[in-house]
């Protein structure tokens, strides 16, 4: 492994994410479908990133109460929900995933 | 007209501040990535240097376990890119934002930009209207979240060299539960809801798509029904 090039490729790939489209498109008009369209970015991509880690183990389905991470992602989005409070989500959210685990 | 110095300051500090609950809850994530790039093999200086160069908390983490198995560096590259391909969607919705702002600024607040910078700025930049105000809100959000990610890495590198078998911690459920807490205030009416229900039902189906592409088509399918919800139950808020 040739960690120069491991950290070259990385660094590239994920500067290409991010720097040309904020330059390129902070100097035209976006037409408002796709504008209405980006309001959707933030909720389904967090949504996608976390309902695999959540709810799959090793490729299958865990719906069970021994699901730690299952158990406390309930309770965070409870949290969450009537107080919308985040530090508060994060902690308790945390803390109530460690104790799970440490029952089961 | 530019903001005085102490209007910088005080945008800064707010974005620095409003950014202070995902400082935390990248705090046990920074720590198992640390440890699990020493555990992968990577020498610490370079699983310091990732925090430092690549600065993409979920893609450095499938990096390190991509390193763990051999994989080829063009492979992992090309995998960053696709994990990371989100904030492109990201900076799409900033820009237009940000107009009128030099290339200077907008390269480095592209290469601090994170998921938890962007959902703070998407809040943040509702009550400050000036592109001037917004860079150094923005910033000031970007800068804390970097130098905590630097920190978080280097304690989780001197835990990794201490502690044996880190990824049995657990500690990735943190981001978790940060992404839940930034997710839920985002469901303001059913079209959000429904969005999010087809991107998660989508990246279930999905998962074993190559190279993590289910995230983006899971992406693309959550935006494509929260536009065809609003045609039913239009959004509670101007677009």
């Amino acid at each position: 492994m040739n960690e120069f090039w491991l950290l070259f490729g990385m660094a590239v790939a994920t500067m290409a994410t991010r720097i040309p489209v904020l330059i390129t498109l902070s100097r035209r008009e976006l037409p408002s479908g796709v504008r209405r369209g980006l309001h959707y970015v933030p909720p389904a991509v967090l949504a996608a990133i976390i309902a695999p880690i959540v709810l799959l183990d090793e490729g299958k389905p865990y719906l069970a109460l021994d699901n730690a991470m299952l158990v406390a992602s309930l309770i965070a989005v409870l949290i969450s929900w009537r107080t919308k409070n985040l530090l508060l989500t994060i902690v308790v959210g945390m803390a109530a995933f460690l104790a799970w685990r440490a029952l089961f | 007209m530019p903001p005085t110095p102490s209007d910088r300051k005080q945008h800064f500090l707010a974005g620095a501040r409003d950014t202070f609950p995902l400082l935390v809850g990248a705090w046990p994530f920074g720590l198992i990535y640390g440890a699990l790039g020493i555990a992968s093999g990577l020498s610490p200086l370079a699983t310091a240097a990732m925090s430092a160069v690549v600065f993409a908390g979920s893609a450095q983490f499938i990096a390190v376990s991509l390193v763990a198995a051999g994989t080829p560096v063009l492979v992992i590259a090309l995998t960053t890119f696709v994990v990371n391909a989100r904030h492109i969607l990201y900076a799409a919705t900033l820009a237009p934002q940000l107009k009128g702002l030099s290339t200077r600024w907008l390269a480095p607040l592209g290469f601090w930009l994170t998921d938890e910078s962007f959902v703070v700025a998407a809040k943040g930049f509702e009550a400050r209207t000036t592109p001037h105000e917004r860079k150094w809100y923005l910033l000031g959000s970007e800068l804390a979240m970097f130098l905590n990610w630097q920190i978080a890495t280097w304690v989780g590198i001197a835990a990794g060299q201490a502690i044996p078998d880190p990824a049995s911690w657990g500690l990735e459920f943190a981001l978790v539960v940060t992404f839940l807490g930034m997710l839920v205030p985002m469901l303001k009416g059913r079209p959000e809801l429904i969005s999010v229900l087809v991107a998660a039902a989508t990246a279930l189906l999905a998962v074993n798509l190559p190279h993590r592409s289910g995230l983006l088509l899971a992406a693309v399918l959550g935006i494509l029904a929260g536009l065809l919800a609003e045609q039913v139950w239009p959004r509670k808020e101007p677009a």
